[in-house]
């Protein structure tokens, strides 16, 4: 006979991270367990601070905007998006139709990477290698392309208050349409590895459930709350740039578990690509390369030209350029960049061409001068690839802002995981660490 | 506040109409704790009285013309630059998923006494912004469960997004925990 009652047992510590493979180096979980079952936990974040708030008070408006790279880093652009959209509202100014257009190009082809780096990662951590390789390979498609546009692959920097740093390059389109050929195969691919996939169903189904009257509770947004089976969806709640023009489905499951965090997120890849292959349709026509006596002129031969001084009718000639800063760019600056002095720098070639293009960059690049918003306070919300992403920027009517404060989607997530993990074992801790894709970088700001 | 103050509160009231129910309905209902009011570039904000936060937030999160289920934001910001008194606001930004719309709430709160209460009682994830909120500006939040800092670690000397702190402050490597 075996009397059980006079077994002692009690509970154990563990510690999960920060120097764990699965906890991406910058998060410690404590859990209490009994035996394999998570009793209670505590998270301790914060290893990856480094003071955005506070540095972004001692930079000027553009200033900002490299340091907005790097809190979601896997899609920077959306950050970018929305800073300049808060600034932008702050000034009340609008970006002309084209600009808009292309950051929400941009933005969805971030928010595929995004989704590519978290289902393909979190899928490694179940031990499913092949679909990360294959992910982060559609991945790889998508950064040269962006590449190709920002010319920088990860802290991009790409919009400016009132625009864009440069135009779409040539040929993009079609480098679109290739690309996505591509990602469309890799994700039938992983659909076919995973979804139906028995080993990878049974560690993610009814694994990390949260209830929808706790996910509203713990402010969730974006795939995660989608997943609860609410459509919030801030391009659809309050569309913002031309997302209002443009047909796209909201996904949502109504389990809240990972495997509905991880169908939603397959699905709104598949949205963000007809958003980029719509917005491409629709984007008005880019510069018509002509100038004022109807004839093209390349821009070494500018180059040349002002080389020798004779810059007089430059003023007028609408020039052929690769979108950056070599030689001419006047035509691609007015698609892009908002008609406003006070706030977008000018084109090159004004401001080596002529005295009004020089005083007018060197009052925007003066200390104590440069962009000076109104005294006020805006909030703008973007749909990040995680959920909503607010940016609450205090004027004080300098050149620098008063406060900015990021409302980071996955501090919310992450807030949330004792209550998704509690009542679980070890192993689960892991799939809804990973459904949650929780970036440091925005976390710990 | 005094009576001139309250004047000056009652000068910035917004027209009541269908387009702000919020600040309408809160005009009506609470008329002493609320301190001023605005729409500027769109976003509908309100000033309230510290002690009166926690029973605005219930009638704004239960009343069903209004309905504010979601805290998205919470944050602070120091004034102490700008010269405004009180020095310090905290600032909640609340969104209604049933109707689709926003709301700023803004509690300033003194520099001798920087408390107000807690909202861990109505939205879970008030919890962490607290925390943070606390870490970065050293208020204190009445009624919180376990106020602790968030992002910076326990031996942290000071509140650095005080305005007061200076930017290239250095604070000595703390010993290894045992």
């Amino acid at each position: 006979m075996r009397v059980k009652s006079e077994t002692v047992t009690e509970t154990m510590m563990l510690n999960m991270g920060p120097s764990h493979p699965a906890m991406h180096g910058v998060i410690r979980i404590i859990l209490e367990l009994d035996g394999e079952n998570v009793v209670d936990s505590d998270i301790e974040i914060g290893y990856l601070h480094r003071a955005f708030e506070k540095e972004a008070e001692n930079a000027t408006y553009n200033q900002v905007f490299p340091y907005t790279d790097r809190l979601n880093y896997v899609s920077p652009v959306i950050n970018n998006v929305g800073y300049a959209l808060a600034v932008e509202k702050l000034l009340g100014i609008e970006v002309t139709e084209r600009c808009k257009y292309i950051r929400v190009i941009m933005s969805e082809i971030s928010r595929i990477c995004d989704h590519l780096t978290c289902v393909g990662a979190s899928a490694m951590e179940l031990g499913a290698m092949t679909a990360f390789l294959y992910m982060i390979k559609a991945r790889e498609f998508l950064w040269e392309l962006l590449e190709q546009v920002t010319g920088a692959r990860l802290t991009i920097a790409y919009c400016r208050v009132g625009g864009v740093k440069a135009d779409l390059p040539e040929n993009f389109e079609q480098e679109v349409t290739e690309r996505f050929v591509e990602v469309r195969k890799v994700l039938n691919e992983v659909h076919g590895l995973l979804t139906k996939n028995r080993i990878f169903v049974d560690r993610v189904d009814g694994v990390g459930v949260i209830s929808k009257e706790d996910a509203i509770s713990f402010a969730f947004t974006g795939p995660m709350l989608r997943a609860c089976g609410i459509p919030y969806d801030v391009r659809r709640n309050h569309p913002y740039l031309t997302y209002d023009q443009i047909d796209f489905d909201v996904p949502t499951e109504t389990t809240g578990d990972c495997y509905a965090r991880y169908l939603v997120r397959m699905e709104e890849m598949e949205q963000s690509m007809r958003i980029v292959e719509q917005a491409l349709r629709k984007m008005p026509e880019g510069p018509t390369n002509v100038d004022h006596a109807g004839r093209i002129m390349q821009p070494s031969e500018m180059v040349d030209a002002a080389k020798v001084g004779k810059t007089r009718d430059m003023k007028l000639v609408q020039l052929e350029l690769s979108p950056n800063l070599e030689g001419s760019e006047r035509q691609q600056h007015q698609q892009v960049n908002a008609l406003a002095k006070n706030v977008v720098l000018p084109a090159k070639e004004d401001t080596y061409g002529n005295i009004e293009g020089l005083m007018n960059h060197f009052m925007l690049i003066m200390e104590g001068w440069g962009i000076r918003p109104p005294v006020g306070e805006v909030y703008q919300a973007v749909e990040g690839a995680n959920g909503e992403l607010g940016f609450y920027i205090v004027s004080d009517g300098t050149d620098k802002p008063y406060r900015v404060r990021v409302r980071p989607p996955c501090f919310a997530f992450t807030a949330a995981i004792p209550t998704m993990i509690k009542g679980g074992m070890v192993a689960d801790v892991v799939p809804t660490f990973g459904s949650i894709n929780m970036i440091a970088g925005e976390l710990d700001r | 506040m005094s009576p001139e103050q309250q004047n000056n509160a009652q000068a910035q009231l917004p027209q009541v109409d269908g387009e702000r129910p919020a600040l309408g309905r809160l005009h009506q209902q609470f008329p002493e704790a609320i301190l001023a009011s605005h729409s500027y570039r769109g976003d509908d904000t309100i000033s309230v009285a510290g002690d009166s936060l926690l029973p605005i937030m219930q009638f704004l999160r239960e009343t069903p013309e209004l309905s504010f289920e979601t805290l998205m934001d919470l944050t602070a910001v120091d004034y102490l630059k700008m010269g405004k008194s009180p020095r310090f606001e905290v600032v909640y930004h609340l969104y209604s998923l049933t109707h689709n719309h926003r709301l700023r709430v803004k509690v300033p709160l003194p520099e001798d006494l920087p408390e107000v209460d807690s909202l861990t009682s109505l939205w879970k994830i008030a919890d962490w912004y607290e925390r943070e909120v606390w870490d970065m500006f050293g208020i204190k939040f009445r009624g919180h469960p376990d106020l602790r800092r968030l992002l910076m670690y326990e031996e942290f000397e000071g509140h650095p997004l005080r305005k007061d702190y200076p930017k290239s402050r250095r604070q000595p490597i703390v010993a290894q925990r045992t």
